[in-house]
């Protein structure tokens, strides 16, 4: 049984076990966890095959938006990732087409039921939960929707600690904590309605949203609708892409730190921005080998904080280097990845393989804005927060919730919106809700070199954030008012300021990007060796007083060796500070403790991309195919759909929408010049019985 | 300069393409204009494919006998799969009304030699298993019909229309038809101008429109229906399925459905009152109101899963036949319209008698029949159609 037994953030929920069988062998899962989640659990990552071609088939996006995972369950097709496992259920592999279960009875069903309210929120992640408060406050009656069993969205898989306002959004917590608090506060408002398992799969010309939740089909009629349906993640073509092993980090993220699933023995991840670097790092957490992250860019788009945290720890980052192919006959068993040019062109010869069972995709996230984009022109009186409305951190989800939450109850008063108003008539707190926005949304800045305070024989901080990013819990928290963000009170580079250090250790323990040591040179006198605290998130295993580990800097060379003196539990924050006794020289450079050893990669000839590749993973479509109807003139992806049926499958173009307008640009057609797919309803599949009210 | 053709044709769709493929096919120029983006935009991708001799008129019967030839022998003859199913169309009729209706007409089917003929209950439930057999009277069956993918017979038909020879223009409004001394000279687009002495109106929803640019009142006015389509299964069922009776909410009329090649169901409804106008949005009571007749009629169907609805514009002529043909007044103006939601059925066969006409002068069906599908025929006459 492949599930994690231990983890240094998470606790690890005692679950009443569920018997269930696939293709006839028994296994075990957990009360409520997902079908695909107690499959990967068992050991099981391929679940059936494809009906065109055979190819395997397995958990992709793990959010309900593709049907790769389609299983056979009790002898209905559904969706392995948003169906709960059941004591004694027979799951068997989808191979080819389901078959159509017979049915004798003739039934009746009731009509659809229609409810009204002022408010409906589609998704209860930062965004939605952030604006829910604000409407629970004021009383305005509120549905709020999520399609999966409890509230928090992604926040429910973000063990990590968040950037950004101390003040404006929880930054110094972590995601789960956050999680817990909005949904435990939305909770004590009556105006709220929350409904969990419960999607949202099409807005209608006449007001009315088509709601689906267990069984049932009805109407939810809104005089305001807030899409804050969150993000799907950006697909990548490679050979091999489509094999079972190969998908999203956010898919990673849930079987890890939802279900607790060690998912994968060793994986590579393939995109440096903040997703990925995160994922790698919540792999490391849990116990797994991280190989690599490749970056196509010369540096990773994420926050540097985020980079030197998983290099410090031994991961190796590849930066300026792409994925050529993914390896594996049933599933992933290998990859390799190669150095790009100034072009992104992949230089022959520095082809590099890797042994992996997973590789997680990691390059970028689209809002899911499909019901917003309808609900505007059917005239809904509609908005958009978090992720729906723009890409950006958790953070600036949260506040981009609550302004909208204040901006439909200011609508549904008759008042004007914050856009619509004149400086003058804001409150003082309002004033300034803009600008924060958009620092919180502000990509990562410059880097600077902040000269380093050091006080001779004494205790102080190093700081190793150099990168202007919306963070600001280290000089909120020190008792002593010693660190100070230079420029901007969010986006500035935090300075020690040299006044006095008490070795409290509370920005340590805070600092969301691991980016803060303490050095004590009180401990050696003879400035022979130094005593350093360091940040600590793994399991602590490791950590017994009197241990040699190796020491890296936050670029990843070694720095030498260092003693393990003893660790402080820093409670509450479960993150340990553990005091290293360096050789002095290298008390400031010592960023992190290698947590995985080093691995050479294999230099082996590559498969390069080719025209088998599959674009279309529902219907099996190949980039050759596109790309010849491309190269006859076609600038009409309805007509690619037509022709090939990209788009046609279950996820309705979502996943290969991009990759296609990225194979026009490739041939020198400006994505801008074809016309997009036409979307129709519903968003995702739904059983016609649901329509009819019948069981 | 203005480029010069032979022909040009007004829509890029079910109609008009076929008649630019047969009309290369006799080494004419034909240039094809459409406002969408490229070829079957319009309605070719929102029907659903069905094909079927079984009509109440004989030009219907004659040219969808000729489209079914064409259809069947397609991907022998091009190589293209367009996923043609001989599955037939079965009428299951379980009121006194329909049976009438179908049984008038059955002696004139048989008349122009299809196998069109009435099937016992026990015969209906072997032909759709499963059926709800609960006051089923029997039905007719013609096993000669079938359903076809229209994207990909379009798609397919495109591609061997600009192998002939055919020109396409798109995302280009026709603007403006010049005619000289009584004879079609030109025609304007929002880009560009053609000589051509031949138009052919086949502007489906828009053929009214098209047809003022030479003062000519084509009596098309479009109405939607809404159609939906599962995701794949088993195959579990080979014929169309049409069921006449009036829906029991009061909102439909004919409903009708099929398991496409590829396995999924593919499913729609006459709405009853008609809804007119170009609107195509979908609306929120198209699934529920179809999946209360779909389960009524197959229970089994309750399973499928819901992948796409969409909505569709039937152009619809005051007799509901097609306005196809000659425009006397005006020389080169021919129409081929009015196809009332049957232009991807009717489009082969016509376009090759289309193509006849204006190469030779003569359709290849006799011109008797064809002229009851003209623009000088009594559209206030009594002949209704029977079977929309």
């Amino acid at each position: 049984m492949a599930r994690i037994e231990e983890h240094p953030i998470l606790d690890i929920p005692k679950k009443r076990k569920v018997r269930f069988t696939f293709e006839g062998r028994p296994m075990e899962g957990l009360e409520g966890e997902m079908v695909s989640s107690a499959l990967i659990a068992n050991g099981e990552d391929t679940f059936g095959s494809h009906q065109k071609d055979g190819a395997p088939q397995g958990m992709y996006c793990s959010n309900g938006q593709c049907s790769q995972c389609l299983v056979i369950a009790d002898g209905f097709p559904v969706k392995g990732c948003m169906t709960p496992v059941r004591e004694g259920m027979d799951v068997r592999g989808c191979k080819g087409k389901p078959k159509l279960p017979e049915e004798a009875i003739v039934q009746r069903g009731n009509a659809v039921e229609t409810i009204e309210t002022e408010c409906l929120i589609i998704g209860g992640g930062p965004a939605g939960l952030s604006a829910a408060l604000e409407l629970g406050k004021q009383g305005v009656e509120t549905v709020l929707i999520d399609d999966k069993y409890r509230l928090g969205g992604k926040l429910t898989l973000q063990t990590h600690v968040f950037f950004g306002s101390t003040d404006a959004c929880y930054a110094g917590s972590r995601g789960i904590d956050i999680a817990e608090r909005l949904t435990t506060e939305v909770s004590t408002y009556d105006a709220i309605d929350i409904r969990l398992a419960t999607s949202a799969v099409g807005v209608f010309p006449d007001g009315k949203v088509g709601i689906v939740t267990d069984g049932t089909y009805y109407f939810i009629k809104p005089e305001i609708l807030l899409v804050a349906s969150g993000a799907r993640e950006k697909a990548l073509a490679f050979p091999g892409c489509d094999l079972p092993g190969v998908y999203g980090a956010g898919a990673f993220q849930t079987l890890v730190n939802r279900d607790l699933v060690k998912a994968s023995e060793r994986l590579f991840v393939c995109g440096g921005g903040n997703v990925g670097l995160i994922t790698a790092y919540h792999a490391l957490q849990a116990g797994i080998q991280v190989t690599g992250l490749a970056e196509a860019l010369s540096v990773c788009g994420g926050y540097k904080v985020h980079a030197d945290k998983i290099i410090s720890a031994g991961i190796p980052v590849y930066t300026s280097h792409t994925i050529l192919t993914a390896y594996g006959k049933e599933r992933v068993e290998g990859l390799s990845i190669a150095e790009v040019d100034a072009s992104f062109t992949p230089v022959k010869g520095t082809e590099k393989r890797f042994s992996v069972d997973t590789i997680l995709i990691a390059v970028g996230l689209t809002p899911i804005d499909e019901l917003y984009r309808q609900a505007r022109t059917y005239g809904f009186e509609v908005f958009a927060a978090g992720d729906a409305e723009e890409i950006s951190e958790a953070s600036a989800a949260m506040f981009s919730g609550r302004i909208a939450g204040k901006n439909i109850v200011r609508r549904l008063t008759g008042a004007k919106l914050f856009a619509e108003m004149a400086p003058a008539e804001k409150l003082p707190e309002e004033a300034g809700e803009k600008e924060l926005m958009e620092a919180l949304r502000s990509k990562p800045g410059a880097i600077n070199d902040v000269e380093q305070t050091v006080l001779p024989g004494k205790v102080y901080p190093v700081i190793r954030c150099k990168q202007e990013i919306p963070c600001d819990p280290c000089a909120a928290i020190c008792p002593k008012g010693a660190i100070t963000l230079d420029g901007d009170p969010l986006l500035g580079i935090p300075r020690f300021t040299g006044k006095e250090c008490s070795n409290c250790g509370r920005c340590v323990l805070i600092c969301p990007g691991l980016a803060i040591s303490l050095v004590d040179e009180r401990f050696d006198p003879d400035q022979r060796e130094a005593l350093i605290t360091l940040p600590f998130e793994y399991t602590g295993n490791m950590l017994q007083p009197g241990r040699e580990v190796v020491t890296l800097a936050s670029d990843g060379t070694t720095t030498g060796k260092g003693i393990i003196e003893g660790v402080r539990s820093g409670g509450k924050a479960k993150r340990l500070l553990v005091s290293v006794r360096v050789p002095f020289e290298e008390r400031l450079t010592a960023a992190g403790i290698r947590m995985q050893d080093p691995e050479s990669a294999g230099m082996q000839f590559a498969v390069e991309d080719n025209d088998e590749t599959i674009i279309c993973r529902c219907e099996r479509i190949t980039k050759g195919e596109i790309v010849a109807m491309i190269r006859k003139g076609c600038r009409d992806l309805n007509q690619i759909k037509a022709a090939l049926r990209t788009g046609m499958g279950a996820c309705g173009g979502k996943t290969c929408e991009e990759l296609i307008l990225r194979l026009f640009a490739a041939e020198g057609v400006d994505p801008k010049s074809v016309t997009p797919f036409v979307k129709r309803p519903p968003l995702t599949e739904v059983p016609l019985k649901l329509f009819a009210g019948v069981e | 300069m203005a480029e010069n053709y032979d022909v040009v044709i007004i829509g890029a769709g079910s109609v008009g393409v076929p008649i630019a493929y047969y009309l290369a096919q006799e080494k004419m120029k034909v240039l094809v204009i459409d406002r969408h983006p490229s070829p079957g935009q319009g309605q070719n991708k929102s029907a659903i494919g069905g094909v079927r001799a079984t009509h109440s008129d004989p030009a219907k019967i004659l040219l969808c006998e000729e489209s079914i030839h064409i259809f069947s022998a397609w991907q022998e003859e091009t190589g293209d799969a367009v996923g043609w199913k001989q599955g037939g169309y079965c009428f299951p009729v379980y009121r006194e009304e329909e049976e009438r209706t179908l049984q008038e007409i059955l002696p004139f089917q048989k008349k122009y030699g299809l196998h069109t003929g009435w099937v016992r209950p026990e015969e209906i439930r072997e032909i759709v298993p499963g059926i709800n057999i609960e006051g089923l009277r029997g039905g007719i069956y013609s096993p000669e019909d079938g359903q076809v993918s229209p994207v990909l017979f379009m798609n397919s038909l495109y591609e061997a229309a600009k192998r002939e020879g055919c020109s396409f223009r798109f995302s280009e409004t026709v603007t403006g038809i010049r005619v000289e001394h009584d004879r079609i000279s030109k025609v304007s687009t929002d880009k560009a101008s053609y000589n051509t002495p031949v138009v052919v109106n086949a502007a489906g929803a828009y053929a009214k429109e098209v047809g003022t640019y030479t003062g000519l009142r084509v009596a098309v006015d479009p109405e939607s229906h809404e159609a939906g389509i599962s995701s794949p299964v088993e195959h579990f069922l080979s014929p169309m399925v049409v069921d006449m009776r009036p829906g029991t909410n009061g909102k439909t009329s004919n409903f009708y459905f099929t398991q496409v090649a590829e396995g999924p169901v593919i499913f729609c409804y006459t709405p009853a009152p008609p809804i007119k106008g170009t609107n195509r949005d979908s609306s929120s009571e198209f699934l529920p109101i179809l999946a209360d007749r779909l389960i009524s009629l197959l229970p089994r169907c309750k399973n499928l899963l819901i992948r796409r609805t969409w909505r569709g514009l039937y152009p619809m002529t005051p007799d509901g036949y097609p306005i196809c043909g000659k425009v006397n007044e005006i020389a080169g103006m021919y129409l081929a319209a009015g196809m009332c939601g049957q232009g991807f059925m009717i489009g082969p066969g016509l376009g090759k008698n289309m193509a006849a006409l204006i190469v030779h002068g003569a359709p290849l069906i006799p011109g008797d029949v064809f002229d009851t599908i003209g623009y000088y025929r009594n559209f206030e006459g009594p002949d209704k159609e029977a079977l929309t």
